[in-house]
């Protein structure tokens, strides 16, 4: 059996690309991609940690998780088209208004 | 069954005139606002004199409205009308509507002819209202409102900087002198629970001996003094009075010499059950009152502005009332200050008419010769002068001879202040003469009477006062002058006896509550001393020093001019002193107002508000503004900066757990 620290780490190492992902990243998509993969890290330490207590609420939350990940990303989609029709670019950096 | 008298109507009848006349008088004309000027200050007159025909059924209490009421401590608006309010009530309708027919001749050509009015009645109110309070706190309305209206008659020429300041300057001394009764009243309402004349005096008259000795009813009555001679204007409070002559003549006749600067006398001597068991407090009164006589005749001998020796003459003689006050002569004092707000009201009003004739003019050097001109101003200002003087048998000559009589034989007397008040007579008769030859006598020494334009407009007088050469007033500032010098004549003819029965219930038994007998039992009376023959002598000097004051006077001023001033360089320095009223302005100015003035600049103002209210508020209001003008470049509207900030601090709190976890 793999030990749970394996997938720990795995998963430290998912959500870590995430943030990097999402600091670095100057595309809308990408860095909405980049979302997904910390969830992703995120839910598979979930389901480690279920399989290693053989608790199923963890495995639960997992599904409550990709559910609300799927609605995100439905709006999220929907808001990146509105901003490339509004803005002609999908550069965050010039995506700036909201400030002081 | 005692009628009900109205007592409320007299006061509030110039109240009504001077609420019409301060609203709507600049819409109305001159003569509109004089008939209804002097139509309500006349009906009050009127209404005065209906009451002492009902003299009779005094005293009388006429409760008007409750108005505080805690605890077991209450005070209403009250009048209360017994002999010594009524004598005030007539001299104050009475020589107040005088004045007021006077002032409409003096103020015809004034922009602010309404507003003076307006004030003069407004005036009248709060004085009616000082004169009849049937308590402390009424007393004190009626106080504090007459401050009021002197302040805004001084200050009438409020565009003339000197007289705005001689407002101010009788305002504020007067708060110091309020202070004192203030406290004196705040003593009575802790130790007696009430304000109410005829309470406190019973209490006070009931107080055994060892608990009125102790210091309590010392304290009160040296409190009322300060009050006193705050409004009364003695020492050290009476700087006010000279500068009060900034204001209209007719004011300074009314206000500051008739009655409102008599309001202290009144209350010492409304506060006589007070004083009549308070012997050290009446000590301090008559002392003051000796000393102001004295030191302010000395003053007024030096003066060459017509009205400042009035002004001078008028603390000198109220000076007089508080002696008799102090030796418990009250209705001696009360006497003079019935003959005194004749003559002194007729010397201003006679010297208001001088001034009006010669343009404006004020200087009694550039004065002399006057007498051919106005005849009828001269023969009434002679009969003031020579009342003031003492001479018999005008009306100063009978109140003046009843003080210094009763200062020597009262228990309370002595000969020191008969002897200084004699001196005093001698130098008001020497001063008031003086005035006299120097105005009426001699050649004139003013400029021609056309060349008067501009001295008159920055003596801020009269506008009317430029036209024609030497000119007597009009009939209607005549007629006042003649009715006062009649009384300056007759007044005094009641003579003290009558005076001083009319005046018994009050200073003597039944209005307080308590009994001669009880009186003579809770103080020590001792036997007056010799009578008779003695009381002749003493009449016979004072005489020869009002006719020795009038001979040197003559000698001085008439016979050979060139005299005073040899005198004056003869004695040098002391003149100076006096001539520059002993410095006692600038001693106030050096030792009060300056350290007053750097002390508030210094300290509370550039110490305490700049430095320290100030400056808390403005640099914690100039950190947050730091603060936030460097926290603002966060919010850069860059969404990648926005994560980093989150990670940063996701970093940091992780950090920490960690650390926490390792501990």
């Amino acid at each position: 059996m793999v030990p749970l620290s394996y997938y720990l780490v795995l998963s430290g190492i998912l959500f870590a690309c995430g943030v990097a992902g999402f600091l670095i990243k100057r595309n809308i998509i990408t860095i909405f991609m980049s979302i997904e993969l910390m969830l992703n890290g995120v839910n598979l330490s979930f389901v480690a940690f279920a399989a290693q207590w053989h608790a199923l609420s963890g495995q639960v939350f997992v599904f409550f998780v990709m559910v609300v990940a799927a609605a995100e990303s439905a709006v999220g989609l929907a808001i990146v088209i509105a901003v490339y029709r509004t803005r002609g670019t999908l550069n965050v950096d010039q995506v700036d208004l909201l400030k002081l | 069954m005692t009628p009900n008298l109205h007592l409320w109507l007299i006061p509030v009848l110039p109240l009504v005139g001077a609420a019409i006349n301060g609203l709507f008088g600049r819409r109305f004309s001159r003569q509109t606002v004089v008939a209804i000027a002097l139509g309500f200050s006349g009906t009050a007159f009127a209404v005065a004199l209906w009451v002492a025909t009902q003299a009779s059924f005094l005293p009388v209490l006429e409760n008007l409205a409750p108005w505080i009421r805690a605890g077991d401590f209450q005070v209403d608006f009250a009048f209360y009308l017994d002999q010594l309010s009524l004598v005030m009530l007539l001299i104050v309708t009475g020589v107040g509507f005088l004045i007021h027919i006077y002032s409409v001749g003096y103020m015809w050509e004034e922009a602010g002819f309404y507003r003076f009015f307006a004030y003069l009645n407004l005036f009248m109110f709060f004085m009616l209202t000082l004169v009849l309070g049937s308590n402390y706190l009424v007393m004190f309305i009626g106080w504090e409102g007459v401050g009021l209206a002197s302040y805004l008659l001084i200050g009438f020429w409020f565009t003339k900087d000197s007289a705005a300041s001689a407002g101010k300057k009788a305002f504020i001394v007067n708060r110091i002198g309020d202070f004192g009764f203030l406290i004196a009243l705040f003593l009575m309402i802790k130790h007696f629970g009430s304000l109410n004349f005829v309470q406190v005096f019973r209490i006070v008259s009931g107080l055994p001996a060892e608990v009125a000795g102790a210091g309590l009813l010392t304290s009160i009555g040296l409190l009322l003094m300060v009050g006193a001679a705050g409004k009364s204007a003695q020492i050290p409070l009476y700087v006010w009075l000279p500068d009060a002559m900034e204001g209209p003549t007719p004011v300074s006749a009314l206000i500051h010499a008739a009655t409102m600067v008599t309001a202290g006398v009144y209350m010492v001597a409304r506060s006589h059950a007070i004083f009549d068991r308070a012997p050290q407090a009446l000590m301090v009164v008559a002392i003051i009152g000796t000393l102001t006589a004295l030191f302010a005749a000395t003053i007024g001998i030096c003066q060459t502005d017509i009205k400042k020796v009035l002004a001078y003459s008028t603390i000198s003689q109220l000076g007089y009332m508080f002696m008799a006050c102090g030796v418990a002569a009250y209705s001696a004092g009360i006497f003079h200050l019935m003959t005194h707000a004749f003559f002194k009201g007729l010397l201003f009003l006679a010297a208001g008419s001088v001034i009006h004739a010669v343009g404006g003019e004020q200087d009694m050097r550039r004065m002399g010769g006057l007498r051919h001109h106005i005849p009828w101003t001269f023969w009434t200002m002679t009969a003031g002068t020579f009342a003031i003087a003492g001479f018999p048998p005008f009306a100063g000559f009978f109140s003046k001879d009843a003080i210094l009589w009763r200062a020597y034989s009262s228990p309370y007397g002595s000969w020191v202040y008969w002897a200084i008040g004699v001196f005093t007579a001698f130098l008001t008769s020497f001063y008031m003469f003086r005035l006299w030859f120097l105005t009426f006598f001699g050649e004139y020494r003013g400029e021609v009477a056309t060349s008067h334009e501009d001295e008159h407009s920055h003596a801020g007088a009269p506008a009317s006062h430029g036209h024609g050469g030497i000119h007597e007033s009009p009939k209607i500032m005549l007629v006042p002058l003649v009715i006062l010098a009649v009384l300056s004549v007759c007044g005094g003819w009641v003579g003290i006896e009558r005076f001083d029965k009319f005046l018994s219930p009050t200073f003597h038994a039944g209005a307080t509550g308590y009994s001669a007998e009880e009186l003579s039992a809770s103080t020590p009376a001792p036997q007056p001393k010799e009578q008779g023959g003695s009381e002749a002598l003493f009449t016979g000097i004072s005489v020869v020093a009002a006719a020795l004051g009038l001979f040197l006077a003559w000698l001085l001023y008439y016979r050979r001019p060139q005299l005073p001033q040899e005198i004056a360089k003869a004695l040098g320095g002391f003149y100076e002193a006096v001539v520059h009223k002993y410095y006692v302005d600038e001693i106030y100015a050096a030792v009060f107002v300056k350290p007053l003035i750097d002390g508030s600049t210094r300290v509370l103002w550039q110490g305490i508000d700049r430095d320290v209210i100030d400056a808390t508020l403005d640099n914690s209001a100039e950190g947050a503004r730091e603060v936030s003008d460097a926290v603002r470049h966060m919010q850069s509207g860059n969404l990648r900066s926005y994560a980093g900030w989150i990670a940063a601090g996701a970093a940091v709190l992780i950090a920490y757990m960690i650390w926490m976890g390792t501990r």
